[in-house]
């Protein structure tokens, strides 16, 4: 048993590694993907190209404007002299923010009368736009409070000493400065794992079958389980193989923090892995041609993807589809991914997930045994 | 260049096409899963989100404040603990998302006049999440804060001084902010970018592999009759699928429909031309269809996904991404569809979009002609 199954990994591996094209995808495309994702994916909003029209022109309006373009989130361009000019700019995609102060508003101020100040976002990008809104307002809201505070100091120093003041004092943990890239470094390991390992596995096997290599080995003495293992323990290594590598790039070029421990991230990733093979493995046995495996792998790829909390939150999708989320293997190997890059935490937070890739992988690597035999016979 | 021949050639592939009826099914329901699956899956706005409570004073106010988280759609206040580990351990275990801490001294603070702050303990894991919802909770925080100033200014027969500025925000091209409405245009060119690079590309790849491609050049047949006989059964499928995808979005989704829909069947043309020629590059490239699979993921789907502004603006990449994003017809494909769905661009106001797209159709074809006949000669 041991000597057969040798043999059908040597066979494995040589045929994997014996093309240079081959040799590339198997790790180039992860390398290549993690570093164009860790730049290029990212919520955070820096700058926001926008445009001022000032019809106040008061002290008031201008102390307003100028804590914009002092933020680091906002980029004021210009000042503008009409209101046309602020819809014209917005529709040419110029800018996206328009601020306008009319005339009237420091007077408002003045009298103690709510004093509004116009805003227009371009909402093409609604998540840009939420963002934006956010911080627009806590601009505003400050400077209304410190104005306020100003003038009451002017009628008595003492009473600005004494009006109470409520402030939020937010703390993020885990990721202080909030940056996507501490978000999606961790996931991206476990998305191109997934996308790698399932298409090796159900190419490698649905390849002999359109070749017809298939029947030439099963007419050897290589028994079903052998072949199965055969070909699914190389892709196990070449998978354990890639998160290494996947992590250590991401890791040390986006400098990602760490702060778990490296078994427990292991023993998620063998966990996961299972999962795959055994999606993979169940692929090819619905599947007789390689590119019927590649749509089929694609159809499981994008859902598994897309419901795992990868990019966007879950708590957000509708209650149906949050229960859906928990088939994708995906979901529990993120929260070990994160947890242990991030949070720090442990098996004594991660059990419950490591729990639930073991029955997904077993269940899916039994269901994929069972149909294989059947494929067979 | 004869009809007949060319005629001959696209009858063969889609007798193949229409024989491989699974792949016919899912090349057809691909388009409609994906547009279901980032219409439902993607909501990058808050709602709900679990928040723990840790009050140490206890007092009316603090319940006051509290009361307006609650009150909030955005929060949803699960629990009220009262030791700060409870606090730690369910932001580890991911079972709340945002603790509030209200301190001891916080109606004490406010009866003395002096600034309370309430700290905002949130997972940072999740950058966008915790971003947005601070900026919430900044809201509800300065509110309530506005409103005891107010209260303590009246009582004091101040009032005059209460200094309000409003922000009137309009937002425009996606009015409630829809997730959807922004990343449903963007779906259209993935679902070309599969269909056109990734089926091609295999389908030609496995021409290659099984060695018939040198069987059908053997034949009368020219290298462009061969070309020309795949490609247009593809593009039919593609403008089909794309057509289909609008449809729901307009119709399904409600996603704003503002533009003129030829320009649309035109601009969709065009990319469907670009993705089918870089999938004729990648099956000349690769030679087997595991090699093509991967690598038509990269140079086709992943800067469709990643680097077009579906769904991460583009201003805020680094500025070499950006550049880069400029040699990517994806990019502009996008940019026409979100201009022609949200913003309603007259057509002769998208040349900057069009124009490139254009030229890249025509390079990329030649090109992609070359190579072929290269491969073949």
């Amino acid at each position: 048993m041991l000597a057969r199954l040798k043999q059908m990994l040597i066979k494995e591996f040589i045929q994997v590694f014996r093309d240079k094209r081959t040799r590339f995808v198997l790790f180039g495309p992860p390398i290549i993907q993690m570093v164009i994702f860790g730049y290029a994916a990212t919520f955070e909003i820096h700058h926001v190209p926008t445009v001022v029209l000032d019809l106040d022109h008061s002290q008031e309006s201008r102390e307003l404007i100028s804590r914009f373009t002092s933020s680091p989130y906002f980029d004021v361009q210009r000042q503008l002299t009409d209101f046309r000019q602020i819809g014209d700019l917005i529709d040419r995609g110029k800018a996206t923010v328009g601020l306008e102060i009319n005339a009237g508003f420091a007077q408002n101020l003045r009298k103690g009368q709510t004093a509004p100040l116009q805003v227009i976002v371009d909402a093409t990008n609604s998540n840009t736009a939420l963002i934006a809104s956010g911080y627009i307002t806590q601009i505003a809201l400050g400077f209304a409070q410190d104005y306020q505070k100003d003038r009451i100091y002017r009628i008595s120093p003492q009473m600005v000493e004494k009006i109470p003041s409520v402030q939020l004092e937010p703390r993020p943990l885990y990721n202080p400065d909030l940056r996507s890239r501490w978000f999606f470094v961790p996931g991206i390991i476990g998305s191109l794992t997934l996308v790698l390992v399932v298409n090796l596995t159900a190419f490698a096997v649905v390849r002999e079958r359109e070749i017809g290599t298939l029947e030439q080995i099963m007419v050897t003495p290589i028994r079903p389980a052998e072949f199965i293992l055969g070909k699914t323990l190389p892709f196990f290594l070449i998978g354990l193989f890639d998160v290494s590598l996947i992590a250590t790039v991401g890791t040390l070029w986006f400098q990602v923090p760490f702060r778990g421990q490296i078994l427990v991230l292991f023993a998620g990733a063998i966990l996961f892995l299972l999962c795959m093979l055994g999606v993979g493995l169940l692929i090819s046995t619905v599947s007789s041609t390689q590119q019927q495996a590649m749509v089929t792998a694609f159809f499981f790829i994008m859902p598994a993807i897309t419901f795992s909390g990868f990019g966007f939150p879950i708590s957000t999708m509708p209650q149906w589809l949050q229960y859906l989320t928990y088939l994708s293997p995906l979901r529990y190997f993120l929260i070990v991914l994160r947890g242990t890059y991030l949070k720090g935490v442990g098996m004594e937070i991660l059990w419950p997930q490591m729990l639930a890739m073991a029955a997904l992988g077993i269940s899916l690597l039994t269901i994929a045994v069972l149909r294989f035999h059947k494929a067979l016979d | 260049m004869s009809f007949t021949r060319f005629v001959a050639v696209a009858k063969k592939e889609v007798v193949q096409i229409l024989r491989d009826s699974r792949s016919l099914i899912i090349v057809l329901i691909m388009p409609v899963v994906l547009v279901l699956l980032f219409g439902y899956g993607v909501n990058l706005d808050l709602k709900g989100l679990p928040v723990y409570v840790y009050d140490r004073d206890g007092s009316q106010q603090s319940q006051d404040l509290l009361k307006r988280f609650q009150a909030s759609v955005y929060f949803n206040i699960v629990r009220v603990v009262n030791d700060y580990p409870a606090l730690a351990r369910a932001l580890d275990d991911g079972d709340a998302k945002m603790g509030i801490v209200v301190p001891w001294d916080f109606s004490e603070r406010l009866r003395d006049g002096r600034p309370a702050q309430i700290q905002a303990l949130v997972d940072g894991t999740d950058d966008n999440t915790a971003s947005v919802a601070i900026g919430y909770a900044q809201a509800v925080v300065q509110g309530y804060s506005s409103d005891i100033q107010r209260d303590w200014l009246r009582s004091r027969g101040q009032l005059a001084q209460f200094a309000p500025v409003s922000v009137e925000t309009r937002t425009w091209y996606n009015e409630d902010l829809e997730s959807s409405a922004f990343i449903i245009p963007g779906v259209l060119a993935l679902v070309m970018s599969v269909i056109g690079a990734f089926l091609t590309s295999l389908t030609i790849a496995r021409e290659w592999e099984r060695g018939t491609m040198e069987q059908l050049i053997s034949t009368p047949v020219t290298p462009l009759e061969v070309m020309l006989g795949k490609l247009v059964p593809y593009f039919t499928i593609g403008m089909f699928d794309v057509i289909v995808c609008a449809l729901i979005a307009i119709y399904w989704f409600r996603v704003p429909f503002r533009g003129s829909f030829l320009t649309l069947v035109i601009s969709s043309a065009m990319f469907m031309v670009v993705v089918l020629s870089l999938g004729f590059f990648v099956s000349v490239i690769a030679k087997s269809q595991l090699a093509a699979s991967q690598i038509a993921l990269l140079v086709a789907f992943l800067p469709a996904f990643l680097l077009s502004g579906f769904l991460y603006a583009i201003e805020q990449m680094p500025i070499v991404l950006q550049w880069i994003t400029r040699i990517l017809p994806a990019r502009y494909y996008v940019s026409v569809l979100k201009k022609i769905f949200l913003k309603g661009t007259p057509t002769a106001l998208l040349y900057a979009d069009l124009v490139p797209l254009a030229v890249f159709t025509l390079v990329l074809a030649l090109l992609a002609t070359r190579a072929f006949h290269k491969r073949l000669a």
